[in-house]
């Protein structure tokens, strides 16, 4: 056998034995396989049997024709391609149609040309195998396509458990979109912040499927994070932007509208990163367009990004609408875009304001007339409303007692650990367990560490600040430092922390002692600016605290810091 | 085609070529098998069978159509096509016209023998 691929089999169906022992010798001769049948019945048992690559069939047979032979043999063939070639002398153009009819792919008439028949097999055997080939590759796609649909579904189950995290029950907020649309680009997330605000964004990643999707976990886990942490909207905008920045390729990056509503204050903030304007519906009827004025999220570095939010009056009634661009570009069957008419055209014939977000939705729906097309809409309503109607159920400051308010702490340092514990972030833990402290975390770490420094340097261990006034007395002033840490027996550091709310934020006092001898503290002018590295630390705390008291002899500050919750 | 030309030699050649060795197998055969339709075609025509008598007239054409008897392939046809529309009147002339060619045939093929 001198083929290239594998043994071709031919089925030869004839029943005259003449044709068929000349039929059987050419096939033979070209180095295929034959197999032999003499009527139709037998043909198909062969063709069963040993399930040849083509089949040669004469028209007129006895006991079953060809053409009922073929029909037979096409439908056990299934959706495999086995070609027909029907053997005939029949000329006139309705049998030739009856053998088509029943299968036939193509003839061969008597007297048999070897040329002609070689040239057939040859070309039928290709397409066999082009067939055989193209449904492999269809069988794979399929599978592919399944796989694919079962890791989407996974992996929409791990985007749902994280953004379970969130909080999108409350009455100001509606929301459409579609189950699957974080395949399509699209995100939406909200929370409420510990101090009752309401959080919302609403992200649309370029691209689609699983690149889109795999940016919105991150922003996912960054945004239930910061938000119930007590983060601002700019700490997390800046989070968001930095980690997308970071781990999305060029040319992937997330259009976002965030806003955080305040209930109490009837006011929200508003940031916009490459999204369609956001719509604000005032109770007057006039509708403000928020339009972006910012790169999106994940294109600029930290460095040139600006997280600043636009701070709006709004009336209880007013609402407020995003959306992605899946509405404005939503098309009709003719290839329109929806578009912004349209859209300004729904609020215009809106009457019933609790119906508009419906009426949105459906005035797109009507317009793209097929629901498939529907699937990249986005659509977040929210509605200014006084915060034990946007809370209903819970009300806000039951969450809030389970959060540290009011409490005190005293922490004393002792010799043995001077050299080799920190107690800043063990006191900083403590204090972001206040939730209007956290945004204050920065300040508080340098009142807290520039004080317990003091204590420790010139308290406790008795060194000159004014050593550190030339370079040399500089690096004198660490040797010394280093060598007491190292020696020191006696003496302690006490540290209290007090904290009280009120109305509107709290009071946080914090009371460095230390065991040292004091300083002649009426000799620090705290507020003239001084050039001298001495004496500074406790300059920048005044500046940074309401009120910095030193008690004599000296060996005891206190301070104390004020906070807002709307800061 | 004339007289003397009840088998086209050229035809006969190149099947020569392609049997080979079964060359001798393939003539016996085409002896046979006509024989046998012949007697076919007889009993078609005397049990009135019109739909047989053309079945056996059209296997016989193709198989003298690929050895090459033009003779036998003109005179099966006129069967055939009388035949398909049942009109048996005076086939039975015709079929002993065929039989007499069959049989010139025969002494052409038998050099081959």
């Amino acid at each position: 056998m001198i083929n290239n691929d594998r043994e071709i089999t031919v089925l030869v169906a004839d029943d005259t034995d003449t044709d068929r022992l000349i039929l059987e010798t050419i096939v033979k001769k070209e180095g295929h396989r034959v197999i032999s049948a003499r009527d139709g019945v037998e043909a198909v048992e062969q063709f069963e049997n040993s399930r040849p690559d083509i089949v040669l069939l004469d028209a007129l047979m006895p006991n079953m024709d060809g053409f009922e032979a073929a029909r037979r043999i096409k439908s056990l063939a299934g959706e495999e391609l086995i070609p027909i070639i029907f053997l005939t002398s029949l000329t006139d153009t309705p049998s030739l149609v009856k053998c088509l009819e029943a299968g036939g792919d193509d003839f061969l008439s008597k007297p048999y040309n070897r040329v002609i028949l070689q040239a057939k097999i040859k070309a039928f055997y290709r397409m066999r195998t082009m067939n055989r080939t193209m449904l492999n590759q269809r069988d794979q796609i399929v599978k592919h396509n399944e796989h694919f649909l079962q890791e989407q579904t996974v992996a929409k189950q791990v985007f749902d458990n994280i953004t379970s995290g969130g909080d999108l029950n409350t009455s100001s907020l509606r929301y459409f979109l579609s189950p699957l649309a974080v395949f399509n680009g699209d995100v939406m997330v909200a929370s409420s912040t510990p101090a009752g605000n309401f959080m919302v964004l609403l992200g649309d990643f370029t691209g689609h499927g699983l690149p889109a999707a795999i940016g919105a976990m991150p922003l996912a886990t960054t945004f239930y994070g910061m938000v119930s942490k007590g983060f601002s909207m700019a700490d997390i905008l800046a989070e968001i932007n930095g980690k997308l920045k970071s781990i999305l390729p060029v040319g992937l990056f997330c259009c976002a509208t965030m806003v955080e509503v305040n209930f109490r204050k009837s006011s929200i903030r508003i940031w916009n990163g490459g999204l369609p304007p956001a719509y604000i519906y005032r109770n007057s009827g006039t509708v403000e367009a928020m339009k972006s004025t910012h790169l999106p999220l994940g294109v600029l570095n930290n460095r040139d990004f600006k997280a600043d939010p636009a701070l709006l009056q709004l009336e209880y009634g007013d609402r407020l609408y995003l959306w992605s661009d899946g509405i404005h570009e939503s098309r009709n069957a003719d290839g329109d875009m929806f578009g912004e008419e349209r859209l300004m055209a729904t609020f215009a014939s809106n009457t019933v304001r609790d119906q508009l977000f419906d009426d949105l939705l459906a005035q797109v729906k009507a317009f793209t007339g097929d629901v498939e097309k529907s699937d990249d809409l986005s659509l977040v309503e929210l509605l200014m409303a006084p915060i034990d109607v946007a809370y209903k159920d819970r009300f806000e400051p039951a969450k809030a007692q389970s959060q540290l308010a009011e409490w005190s702490l005293s922490f004393e340092v002792k010799p043995s650990s001077f050299a080799i514990f920190d107690p800043l972030p063990l006191l900083l833990s403590v204090l972001l367990e206040v939730p209007g402290l956290r945004n204050h975390s920065g300040t508080l770490y340098t009142v807290i560490s520039e004080l317990y420094t003091n204590a420790l340097e010139h308290g406790v261990l008795g060194l000159d600040s004014g050593l550190k006034n030339d370079p040399e007395g500089f690096d004198q002033y660490y040797q010394l430092r280093k060598e007491r840490t190292k020696e020191i027996t006696q003496g302690f550091i006490r540290i209290s922390l007090t904290h009280k709310t009120s109305s509107d934020g709290g009071v946080l006092s914090v009371i460095v002692e230390d065991s040292g001898l004091g300083f002649d503290f009426n000799a620090l002018e705290l507020d003239r600016p001084k050039v001298e590295y001495s004496g500074r630390g406790l300059r920048l705390v005044s500046s940074l605290c309401d009120t910095l008291k030193i008690e004599p002899p000296g060996n005891l500050v206190k301070a104390t810091y004020r906070w807002h919750s709307d800061d | 085609m004339s007289a003397n030309n009840h088998i086209d030699h050229d035809t006969l050649a190149t099947l020569q070529e392609v049997m080979e060795d079964d060359f001798q197998h393939l003539i016996e055969t085409f002896i046979s098998d006509s024989s046998q339709k012949m007697t076919d075609m007889q009993r078609a025509l005397a049990a009135g069978l019109s739909d047989e008598l053309r079945r056996a007239a059209h296997s016989f054409k193709g198989s003298s159509s690929n050895i090459g008897a033009g003779g036998l392939v003109a005179l099966c046809k006129a069967i055939e096509d009388k035949a398909a529309v049942a009109d048996l009147a005076g086939i039975e002339m015709q079929i002993v016209d065929l039989q007499q060619e069959f049989n010139l045939v025969k002494g052409q093929l038998d050099i081959y023998l």
